[in-house]
């Protein structure tokens, strides 16, 4: 499904991102944890291909991303990044609309229009379908631009810190509508987070980064843990399983 | 999930039926489709007098170039607007029009108007229209790739290259010989009143043409009004939409200054009308209304002038000094955020 072959990314002479391989082929939530600065945000851009990759290459359904035509990518593979600067005014209705472009170019059809109650029923957003984004506090408005990427329908699902801006509540839920995408809906996603206790609370893999390189890759179980975690953030701390949890603490 | 339900603002129904626009997008471009035509009729018809045989050909023309520029500033606006990622930024207040003057300039310096007497006009036009789209291309493609993030960089940038067009363009007009500097104000500061009508032909072609092509680009310009991420996403490559884009806007901004000259705010006020009210949902919207608005304006407001208050010159005036208010009003309420 996503493949990444040594990815590496130059600013200037530093590598932000240092030969990252990753696969990814069944569906699930693979989170993507590290310090600031890891590479993590640049390392889903390059697949996603928001940036051009200096070294190696990345696959999504044995496609190169980086000579496939944006169309064919779009209906395979999509991409939502944490700020979103809109031009335009629009209903939320509208932007999940926009989730179809790949499949319908701009002209809906029944069949979109399905899609789109669908995605709509899906982050419960009915009753907020004909409001204006700016409206909209900023948890629903990360919402409405989560269901305009589940309306595009791809099996892939990259998120760039989704829970940015979120308070505990909104980011729970949406970490559990991440979980439903993946169990019900047989979605591949890949989740940027910066809370290690979401990460293991919800994800099935972890992909741990530091200093450009993927230091650490596997379940929960192998990488949540005080070894790997302390070698990765440079902080030594408490893994604890709570109530069959396993949650990260922090000394004082 | 409950608790999601549950963050739903207290007053969201009621506000939900008061945000909505109180006109549809439709209903408001019919009424400026028929406010238009009726500015159009007036102008036409007031004060004729009878003299139809004198007064239609004497006045088509005149009409016909406002229309046509009119349209192209429009919608070589509200892209631009769509190309930078903002509202406040148009291919004027960036230089557009100022580095066609100096290309204008340049050909007469370099090339003579004894060449420009002999030489075909839709030749020079064509030629004055390719330097322009290759140097808009060069200059502010270069700006707009890879996102046009930094608005205060973009500002100042066009402000400078402005500056610069038309310090360069002073410069070499002060170089040329006198004869040549009068062939050039007339080709450079042409106004609705001496409307070259070769040069509105060619204008009426090139205008139609780019208008049919940016017909197509409309979903993908609504696509990239999203942003560049989401537009990649959704398979929409920025990079080329804005290349292409810009090289249509040129053509445009190439037209308008060919026929009128540089009006600097006067695509800001018709953009910022069309978006209040139609909104700015979709661009076929949006770009409907704006081009209807400049009509209104420039055609209402020439025929306000010249048989209401009975002068015929300062319409450029009047539209800029509105157009540079409503600029600065924008720049105020928002901060440039």
């Amino acid at each position: 499904m996503i493949e990444a072959a040594a990815l590496t990314k130059f600013y200037g002479e530093t590598r932000v991102v240092d030969r990252a391989s990753l696969t990814l082929t069944t569906p699930g939530v693979t989170a993507i944890i590290g310090p600031n600065g890891a590479g993590k945000s640049t390392l889903l851009s390059m697949i996603a291909r928001l940036l051009p990759i200096d070294e190696g290459r990345a696959f999504v359904d044995g496609l190169d991303v980086t000579r496939t035509k944006g169309a064919d990518l779009a209906r395979r593979i999509s991409v939502l990044r944490q700020e979103n600067g809109l031009l335009a005014r629009l209903t939320v209705r509208d932007l999940i609309g926009f989730g179809r472009f790949p499949h319908s170019r701009g002209r809906l059809t029944a069949a979109d229009h399905a899609k789109i109650d669908e995605a709509l029923a899906f982050l419960e957003l009915g009753p907020l379908a004909g409001r204006y984004l700016d409206e909209l506090s900023g948890g629903q408005r990360q919402r409405a631009f989560v269901a305009m990427v589940l309306a595009q329908d791809t099996r892939a699902i990259l998120l760039d810190e989704p829970l940015n801006n979120l308070d505990i509540r909104h980011a729970v839920s949406m970490m559990r509508l991440v979980r439903r995408a993946a169990d019900e809906l047989g979605k591949v996603v890949v989740v940027v987070l910066h809370d290690i206790n979401f990460a293991s609370a919800f994800a099935d893999r972890v992909v741990a980064m530091r200093d450009g390189r993927i230091v650490a890759d596997g379940p929960v179980e192998a990488v949540v843990t005080e070894a790997v975690i302390e070698a990765v953030f440079g902080l030594p701390v408490m893994v604890r399983e709570i109530e069959g949890q396993r949650s990260c603490l922090f000394r004082r | 999930m409950a608790e999601i339900a549950g963050d739903r603002l207290p007053a969201a129904a009621s506000r939900n039926e008061m945000r909505r626009p109180a006109r549809s997008p439709r209903r408001t471009l019919a009424l400026l489709a028929l406010l238009a035509l009726f500015c159009s009729a007036l102008f036409m018809t007031l004060g004729a007098h009878g003299n139809w045989s004198f007064v239609l050909p004497f006045r088509a023309p005149k009409l016909a170039a406002m229309i046509v520029v009119g349209h192209a500033i429009a919608l070589s606006t509200v892209v631009f607007q769509t190309l930078s990622g903002n509202r406040i930024l148009t291919p004027s207040i960036m230089g557009f029009d100022t580095l066609y003057a100096l290309i204008q300039t340049l050909i007469v310096f370099l090339a003579g108007t004894t060449f420009l007497a002999v030489s075909d006009p839709r030749l020079i036009f064509a030629a004055e229209t390719v330097v322009m789209i290759l140097f808009a291309l060069g200059l502010y493609g270069s700006l707009l790739k890879g996102g046009a993030r930094d608005l205060f960089r973009l500002l100042l940038v066009g402000v400078i290259l402005g500056v610069l067009f038309r310090s360069l363009a002073g410069f070499l007009q002060r170089l040329i010989d006198p004869n040549a500097f009068v062939v050039l104000q007339d080709r450079l500061y042409a106004s609705f009143n001496s409307i070259d009508t070769e040069l509105l032909a060619i204008a009426f072609v090139a205008i139609g043409i780019v208008t049919l092509i940016f017909w197509r680009l409309l979903p993908l310009l609504d696509v990239l009004a999203l942003g560049r991420d989401i537009a990649t996403s959704l398979g929409v490559d920025p990079d080329r939409l804005t290349r292409v884009s810009l090289g249509l806007v040129a053509v445009l901004v190439s037209v308008s200054t060919a026929l009128v000259g540089p009006v600097t705010f006067f695509g800001l006020l018709v953009a910022s009308l069309a978006v209040a009210l139609v909104g700015s949902r979709r661009h076929a919207e949006t770009l409907a209304a704006a081009s209807l608005i400049a009509v209104i304006c420039l055609v209402g407001g020439q025929t306000i002038l010249e048989r209401v208050l009975g002068f015929d010159t300062a319409l450029g005036i009047v539209i800029e000094f509105f157009g540079g208010v409503v600029f600065l009003a924008i720049v105020m309420r928002r901060g440039l955020t």
